[in-house]
């Protein structure tokens, strides 16, 4: 039997998933600043503290590294904690709680313990915040053994996803677009989950691969329409985990289209597309490109204020249509 | 005969004596010298392997703050939890680990309470309630804020005591969990071991007020200042806030002053301190020598039963040893083991 689908918001479907692991399980408690009464800096978390009460929706002092570490300490006794950053920019704060602690402790004890904690961090630039509130840095968290970083890029996803994580006995850290929480799309009611493994085809082509993350999904998406009138037939696959990351599905379709390009809102170097080329470079694909891996990334750059500056710093569809074309030359 | 019965023998009246021996039993009050003991032939032993070449890394010792370790932990019960420091060995004795299962560790073993990959840094006992020591200085400050929340909202009755030196007083964690304890009332003792030094640097040259205990006034919790080298006033202390604790009335900050007789670690040349002030400490405020001259006085125990209780510990540092000598190698293959809970 189907859950019937709505049209909700990407923030919305983060809530309900909030909502529906809060009702299910005594232990899931949410923590961060201003989540309370105030809703969440993104008004995510909402009216929830007038459901759960401020026991379990707890308004934490802005103490980003006390505040993850008690989340840590929480999660490794009993609790099950899913944390909110205000900007992942914060997470920079909190690096010492998130990459020696969370991250190791279950190592470092020999498998005595596990770290059953959630983080969600508001990403990446739009909205005229500048440089201190507008990064992704998604790619620092995805270097750490020990995490698990996911880019859920539909309401769909993130509510499934923010389910396994909830449901997951390890740190899962959750890097949420700030301009996704507005888009709509369908969602199942109820509880269901979605792997936190598996990067997904969100659009089948022949001709070249482009493999994004979070918002980038949708601007190659859209790229792909346009190239798809020019005759080049491009199959998109939304990447959803970076840490661990799909090796499989990746593979496969560069070895049907031959070309790839990655995109990612992260500044280029050393960023995610960095790794997906490796990987790649270093598989069963690489004798099946016919032409240079290409990597769209942030520029190398804080993210500046000026609206039009600001834009020119992440790919946009212009320049994942231009690089395709570029690609596919002498394909049609 | 309780210690409490027999040193009325002495005294004719108890109350004048120290809390320990008002509060405790004959037979926990030498298993407390037992295991003061155990700490400090344990970390010889382990020196001494490391001198050997034995045991690889490095190693913090706290040779001289034993009273600290086991004064804290003696009102503690085995489900309460603690939080630990790179100088943590005498914390994970003193809460009730065995001293074998730590060698194993030193030495990488299978065996080891982190099947040999924690080392002395990260040495931890779950099962008694150790949540681990930390590599990094004011680390688990936060945790054992954390691990109170729990304890709170799940109502165990537990209450968890965080270990920590006087260097991590000077760390942003110190001051962010101490006033989310304040704040959510939380079942946590705070308990800074201050040796004088930050590894080289003197808490007068590091620390603004004269005392780490003088800073719990800012988050609205008792701050005391213990003698931490006497095992009884430590006791004390960490008897009262673990009631405070328990009854629902929020963390308590406790100041140990003490002393390491050892450098900061393996790589220390002891340039920060003159040998006068070692050997001080060493001559007049040994936590061991004092503790066991009390016992004495009190007509607790006889020479001949302190030296015996020296003896089985020396044999337990060596079947100790000889355990980890002995227990296997982790295999290469299980190099990525326990990154993840569920296995790719």
């Amino acid at each position: 039997m189907n859950a019937p689908v709505r049209e909700i918001s990407y923030s919305q479907a983060i809530q309900e998933a909030m909502a529906i692991a809060m009702e299910a399980d005594e232990r899931v408690i949410l923590m961060g600043e201003d989540i309370g009464v105030y809703g969440g800096a993104f008004q995510v978390t909402g009216d929830l503290v007038d459901r759960f009460g401020s026991d379990r929706v707890m308004d934490t002092p802005i103490s980003e590294l006390g505040g993850a570490g008690v989340a840590v300490g929480a999660a490794v006794t009993g609790l099950r904690p899913i944390f909110e950053f205000q900007f992942s920019d914060f997470a920079a704060l909190a690096m010492e709680q998130i990459v020696n602690q969370a991250a190791k402790m279950r190592y470092m004890l020999g498998g005595a313990v596990s770290v059953p904690l959630v983080m969600r961090f508001p990403a990446g630039s739009g909205t005229g915040a500048a440089a201190q509130h507008s990064q992704s840095l998604e790619a620092w968290l995805g270097h750490v053994p020990g995490l698990k970083v996911i880019q859920p890029a539909t309401p769909h996803d993130v509510k499934g996803m923010l389910l396994a994580a909830v449901a997951d006995p390890d740190p899962v850290m959750i890097f949420e677009h700030k301009l996704l929480y507005k888009m709509k799309g369908p969602v199942p009611e109820g509880h269901y989950t979605v792997p936190l493994d598996k990067a997904e085809v969100r659009r089948e082509g022949r001709d070249v691969s482009i493999v994004a993350t979070s918002i980038m999904v949708h601007k190659a998406l859209e790229a792909a329409e346009v190239l798809a009138g020019e005759g080049i037939s491009a199959e998109v696959i939304d990447l959803r985990s970076i840490r661990p990351l799909d090796r499989e599905t990746v593979i496969a379709s560069v070895m049907k289209t031959s070309r790839l390009i990655c995109v990612y809102e992260g500044v280029k170097t050393l960023g995610v597309g960095a790794e997906i080329s490796a990987m790649i470079a270093e598989s069963e694909a690489f004798d099946y490109l016919d032409a240079p891996i290409l990597r769209l990334g942030g520029s190398e750059t804080p993210i500046p204020y000026n609206p039009e500056l600001e834009k020119a710093a992440v790919p946009q569809v212009p320049d994942i249509i231009d690089a395709a074309r570029g690609l596919a030359r002498g394909v049609r | 005969m309780s210690g409490r019965a027999q040193a009325m023998q002495v005294e004719g009246e108890t109350s004048n004596l120290p809390f320990i021996y008002r509060q405790y039993e004959r037979e926990q009050l030498l298993d407390a010298l037992r295991k003061m003991h155990l700490i400090r032939r344990f970390e010889e032993g382990a020196e001494e392997c490391y001198m050997r070449g034995l045991i690889h890394g490095t190693m913090h010792l706290s040779i001289g703050q034993e009273a600290s370790a086991m004064g804290i932990c003696m009102p503690l019960v085995n489900e309460d939890q603690i939080t630990s420091t790179h100088r943590g060995h005498g914390h994970c004795i003193a809460k009730g680990a065995e001293v074998k299962r730590m060698f194993a560790e030193f030495f990488g073993k299978t065996t080891g309470y982190c099947a040999g990959r924690g080392g002395s840094m990260h040495i931890a006992d779950v099962s008694t309630g150790n949540l681990g020591a930390n590599g990094i200085v004011g680390g688990g400050l936060p945790i054992a804020v954390g691990a109170a929340l729990t304890a709170k909202r799940l109502r165990t009755g537990k209450v968890v005591v965080c270990f920590f030196g006087d260097g991590a007083n000077n760390e942003g964690a110190f001051h962010e969990a101490l006033n989310m304890a304040a704040i959510w009332k939380l079942p946590v003792i705070f308990v800074c071991e201050n040796n004088g030094y930050g590894m080289s640097t003197s808490t007068a040259r590091s620390t603004a007020v004269a005392n780490v205990a003088d800073r719990a006034a800012a988050y609205s919790m008792p701050g005391v200042i213990v003698d931490g080298n006497v095992l009884s006033e430590v006791a004390e202390a960490s008897h009262e806030a673990v009631e405070r604790a328990r009854r629902g009335d929020g963390p308590t900050l406790i100041e140990c002053k003490t002393y390491r007789y050892r450098g900061h670690s393996k790589s220390d040349r002891n340039r920060y301190r003159t040998k006068d002030e070692i050997d001080d400490w060493m001559t007049n405020r040994d936590p061991i020598r004092r503790y066991e001259a009390q016992l004495i006085e009190f007509g607790i125990a006889t020479s001949d039963e302190l030296e015996a209780i020296r003896g089985s510990v020396q044999q337990e540092i060596d079947a100790g040893i000889e355990f980890a000598k002995t227990s296997p190698m982790p295999s290469i293959d299980g190099l990525a083991d326990n990154v993840y809970t569920l296995e790719a």
